[in-house]
């Protein structure tokens, strides 16, 4: 629109008019904000300075306490003791050869130490302290801290480090920490600057890794004056961090020690689990090492020894080790077979040695066979023809399923490293895995816990805990978290007849308890401790026509990595069953002479409060078995200081 | 027709144009960057990476930017002003859809060679078209209810979309940029009357409403106006700033502490010392005499403005000179409160001096605008 002149005069004035007045305005405003300019930098200065320059204030991160870790009892597995060490700042120190050189004629450093030193000086920021030294002595750090005047930059640090009073004992369940390394940085999205901390120990196996949230507690921090050379001159302030969560685990110590011991000499696994609620009373992997040694930062060759026994002392068989299940799988194929209705409880098969099927002869254990076999002489003398012909009747994927009801080829949660998931193999499983079509042969093999059937300790102390119970009993390790219960494993009804049910444990009880039962040397006279099992010889190896012509080596005529694995699992006292117990000893030969004696000792701690009763034994093996279980070499734990220091 | 308005044949033409540009103003800008230069050059340690070559490079860019924007004649703008205006709606809308779509919160939309903020450009569009509509409406109009409902429409429009983001600070700037063109333009004392007595009450509604479901802010809002009343009580976290900001500031003293020579900002105390806090280190690399010379620059370009606006005839010239000088003003004011410990901090850039790339360039884009408006004015009678 055109304007008229007058407009455009009226409009020009009222502009220059109100510009006017907003140029005012910012003008003001302008020198509100010189005086306040002034203000700070004139009249305040002189504080400023001072808060700037003689006493810069620093933010240090007080590392919170972490938590402890108890097991059932109350026994410390791992606790938090005095460290004295030593810190650099590096802006502080000025040379650091030099620096370090003289504190090198204070206390005895080594060329290692130096080494790690450096490297880790240059890495972080000048004004970062950084460790030199670890667990010195009192009197090094006394040492220290007198001659502190010639050694600037240097201070002495009192700190706290983990520590596993058991040792080897729970290595595998309670794992341990060790100082954050760059690759776990890496992997968290959004990093806690506690972890920043120079050496900075979190979990890296086990309890400790999985429950590092809980268990690491929050950072507090310290405002401290410090003056021109880094002096701390004094703490203006704190604010206290937060304690990691205290752990009560379901483990007893004393029976975890006994397993251990126990197996000292053997590569093997062993689980028992308590059938009230689930809880794991002992999970024992042999042999163990000492986790002290990883969190102390473990010396190659110690490392070597451990990586290149080949009873894999790192591992956990207990969890991740997988096993063909050999006949302990047997339960499962016939629980399957009876639930199926493909056969009854009195129905005998003909076992002449073998089953021929798809032109191949697929053998019993036993060359002559045993005749006429009904479900009770199948379990007691572990007929394997019996579980061929019930097998082919009931259908693989019945018995996978089965399986899988009973905890096998399935994952349990439990806060460990690496639990494996084990396979229950089916059809499906076969194709997409193998890409290969099912065949009979796999059924045959897998009704006796061979071929593709692979389960670890941990599943099969749950098979046959929910076969003893018929409830889902399902495991778990941690009882409380700083005093507050966990939910219990006790577990629902599975839905399995109670006429099954107890078909298979008069089988199993068969197999502990009867003349010609597989472990009836292993058995319990002790009525009130009576166990029920069954034994598991698995092949790790084909036997081929031209060697079973020639007739089966023995095992002990093998190298040890190719004779069976030996297996046994329980469950007791017979009436009113409290536990399943699951064993595992790695190419230990006939699961009734390597792992069924293990288990009973096992089982019988496990029953009685202390070690197990001479007289629940049979009067023959009495003197043994005192003699066996007086040479173990059991551990009264430490009465240690918890390093428990919260004010 | 609008074209016939001005007095075409008064104003320079061709190169001529050089001749007539605002060159103190322009020396005022570089003068300006070039202290910024020297604080990113000195925060860096003494080093041309990795931010002052940067950042003189896109002086350079913007610069360059600015003589075109101001070659074109003024009129040219005046009419596409409701164009740019709703072209940087669209934008911001855009940058709601692509943050939507997951691209994360951002803010900005690549262009391949810089990172466009829509809210920064809206800064500039929004004032432009509140001057091109004061100077179509009849100037007895201006304080009839139904004429000013339109201008506030424009100014809420945008300022809804950049608080959805959220960004509090732009925000601010856009409804105070545009209520200052609406002043300037001569709308009735009582309806900023009103409108500030109604903001006092809002204010009241906001602190009332804190912790009822009903909270009008988000929750590090909150905590970003409890600091700013009372740093102290949150010395690690968000009150950090503002107390070692206070801290370097103020340690300056009346010559500071010479060039490259601050102790604050090189114990890295201060995260975004090269960004929002870069006056600290002004301040205490050259003490009070460095700062308020720095002020003194930026009111003499404010100055500059006001004179170039008032005698300017062309009512949307003017108006838009007036709306680009508050723009100038609130950046660097809320940042110097903002480091002083006098407002909140909300994350205002300090204006040419601050790194950053999007900023610069729309700044030196609107001051373009600013020449163009002082090239083409109507001369003689």
């Amino acid at each position: 629109m055109r304007h008229t002149p007058k407009d455009i005069e009226e409009s020009a004035r009222r502009v220059s008019r109100r510009g006017l007045i907003l140029g005012g305005a910012q003008v003001a405003f302008m020198s509100v904000l010189a005086m306040r300019m002034r203000y700070m930098q004139v009249n305040q200065a002189e504080e400023f300075r001072l808060l700037a320059e003689e006493n810069r204030v620093n933010f240090r991160l007080i590392p919170p306490t972490r938590g402890l870790i108890f097991d059932r009892n109350g026994q410390p597995l791992a606790g938090n003791e005095q460290n004295y060490s030593v810190v650099m700042v590096r802006e502080d120190a000025g040379d650091v050869d030099e620096a370090l050189a003289r504190l090198g004629r204070v206390i005895p450093l080594s060329d290692d130490d130096i080494a790690r030193a450096k490297k880790e000086l240059k890495r972080r920021s000048p004004f970062v302290p950084v460790t030199i030294a670890d667990r010195l002595t009192w009197d090094d750090l006394a040492e220290v801290a007198v001659n502190a005047p010639a050694l600037p930059g240097i201070t002495p640090e009192v700190g706290l480090s983990r520590s596993y009073p058991l040792q080897e004992d729970l290595a595998h369940v309670v794992g341990y920490v060790g100082p954050v390394s760059d690759y776990d940085l890496g992997k968290l999205e959004d990093p806690d600057p506690v972890l920043q901390i120079p050496r900075f120990q979190i979990g890296k196996t086990g309890v400790e890794a999985k429950m590092e949230d809980q268990l690491r507690g929050k950072a507090g921090n310290k405002r401290i004056e410090v003056n021109a050379v880094g002096r701390v001159i004094r703490e203006l302030g704190r604010t206290p961090g937060e304690a990691g969560a205290d752990l009560q685990l379901t483990i007893d110590h004393g029976l975890q020690n006994f397993m251990q011991a126990r197996m000292a000499d053997e590569s093997a696994a062993a689980v028992v689990i308590d059938l009230a609620d689930g809880d794991i009373l002992g999970i024992a992997s042999a042999p163990s090492f000492d986790p002290n040694k990883f969190v102390r930062g473990i010396s190659v060759a110690d490392y070597r020894a451990l990586t290149e026994n080949t009873y894999r002392p790192l591992a956990n068989k207990t969890v991740q080790g997988l096993y063909p299940p050999g006949s302990t799988f047997k339960m499962v194929t016939a629980m399957a077979a009876l639930e199926a209705g493909v056969i009854g409880p009195e129905e005998t098969v003909w076992c002449p040695g073998f089953l021929k099927t798809g032109g191949r002869r697929f053998h019993c254990w036993k060359r002559g066979g045993h005749g006429h076999v009904n479900l009770n002489e199948s379990l007691q003398q572990s007929c394997d023809v019996y579980y061929y012909e019930i097998s082919k009747r009931v259908g693989i994927d019945k018995i996978a399923a089965m399986a899988r009801r009973l905890g096998v080829g399935v994952r349990h949660d439990l806060p460990m490293s690496a639990v494996a998931e084990g396979i229950a193999p089916d059809k499906a499983w076969k194709r997409e895995n193998r890409g290969e079509e099912w065949l009979i042969g796999d059924t045959l093999n897998a009704s006796i816990g061979q071929g593709l059937v692979l389960a670890s300790p941990l599943q099969l102390a749950v098979m046959t805990g929910r076969i003893a119970t018929g409830r889902a009993v399902s495991p778990r390790l941690i009882k409380s978290i700083n005093g507050v219960e966990q939910p219990s494993g006790a577990g629902a009804d599975l839905g399995i007849s109670p006429s099954t049910l107890s078909r298979i444990r008069k089988g199993m009880y068969s197999v502990s308890n009867t003349r010609r039962g597989t472990a009836y040397r292993s058995r319990v006279e002790d009525d009130a401790l009576k166990l029920a099992g069954k034994t598991g010889t698995s092949q790790v190896r084909n036997i081929t026509a031209a060697e079973r012509a020639r007739g089966v080596f023995r095992n002990s005529d093998l190298p040890w990595e190719r004779r069976d694995h030996a297996l046994f699992v329980c469950f007791a006292p017979v009436d009113n069953p409290r536990i399943a117990v699951a064993l595992v000893v790695e190419h230990g030969g006939g699961g009734s002479t390597a792992a069924a004696p293990i288990a009973r000792d096992i089982t019988l701690r496990a029953l009685s409060d202390g070690m197990p009763p001479l007289t629940a034994y049979p009067q023959s093996q009495r003197r043994e078995a005192e003699e066996r279980l007086n040479a173990l070499k059991l551990r009264t734990p430490p009465k240690s200081d918890t390093g428990r220091s919260r004010a | 027709m609008s074209y016939l308005e001005y007095n075409v044949k008064t104003v320079p033409t061709g190169w001529r144009k050089i001749l007539y540009l605002n060159w103190p103003l322009i020396l005022l800008l570089s003068a300006v960057a070039c202290v910024g230069f020297m604080m990113l050059f000195s925060v860096a340690g003494g080093s041309l990476g990795p931010w002052a070559s940067p950042q003189m490079k896109r002086f350079a860019m913007g610069m360059a930017g600015m003589f075109i924007v101001a070659m074109v004649p003024i009129w040219f703008w005046r009419n596409t002003a409701a164009l740019a205006y709703g072209l940087s709606l669209l934008l911001l809308v855009a940058v709601e859809f692509f943050g939507a779509v997951g691209m994360g919160a951002q803010r900005w939309i690549d262009l391949g060679f810089m990172r466009l903020q829509p809210s920064e450009l809206t800064k500039i569009t929004l004032v432009m078209v509140l001057a091109a509509y004061y100077d179509l409406l009849d100037i007895k109009k201006v304080s009839r209810p139904l004429f000013v409902l339109i201008p506030v429409g424009l100014i809420l429009l945008p300022t809804f979309l950049v608080l959805r983001q959220p960004d509090l600070g732009t925000a601010l700037l856009l409804l105070i940029g545009g209520a200052v063109v609406m002043f300037v333009a001569g709308v009735h004392w009582l309806y900023f009357a009103a409108v500030g007595a109604m903001g006092g009450g809002l204010v009241t509604a906001v602190f009332f409403s804190r912790g009822t479901d009903w909270q009008l802010l988000k929750d590090y809002q909150y905590r970003r106006i409890d600091t700013f009343l009372d740093p102290a009580t949150d010395p690690l976290g968000a009150g950090y700033h503002i107390t070692q900001s206070k801290i370097a500031l103020g340690s300056g003293g009346w010559a500071g502490r010479g060039f490259m020579q601050g102790t604050q900002s090189r114990l890295n105390f201060l995260p975004e010392k090269h960004t929002d806090f870069i006056f600290t280190t002004l301040a205490e690399e050259f003490g009070f005499v460095g700062a308020f010379s720095l002020l003194v620059l930026y009111a003499l370009i404010i100055l500059f403005c006001i004179v170039s606006a008032i005698n300017n005839r062309d009512r949307f010239s003017s108006l838009l000179i007036f709306g680009i000088a508050t723009t100038f003003f609130l950046f660097f004011a809320l940042n110097m409160s903002m480091v002083m410990g006098l407002a909140p901090v909300v994350g205002v850039p300090l204006p040419l001096v601050s790194y950053g790339g999007s900023a610069m360039l729309v700044l030196l884009a609107a001051f373009g605008l600013v020449q163009s408006a002082h090239v083409h004015r109507p001369r003689g009678r």
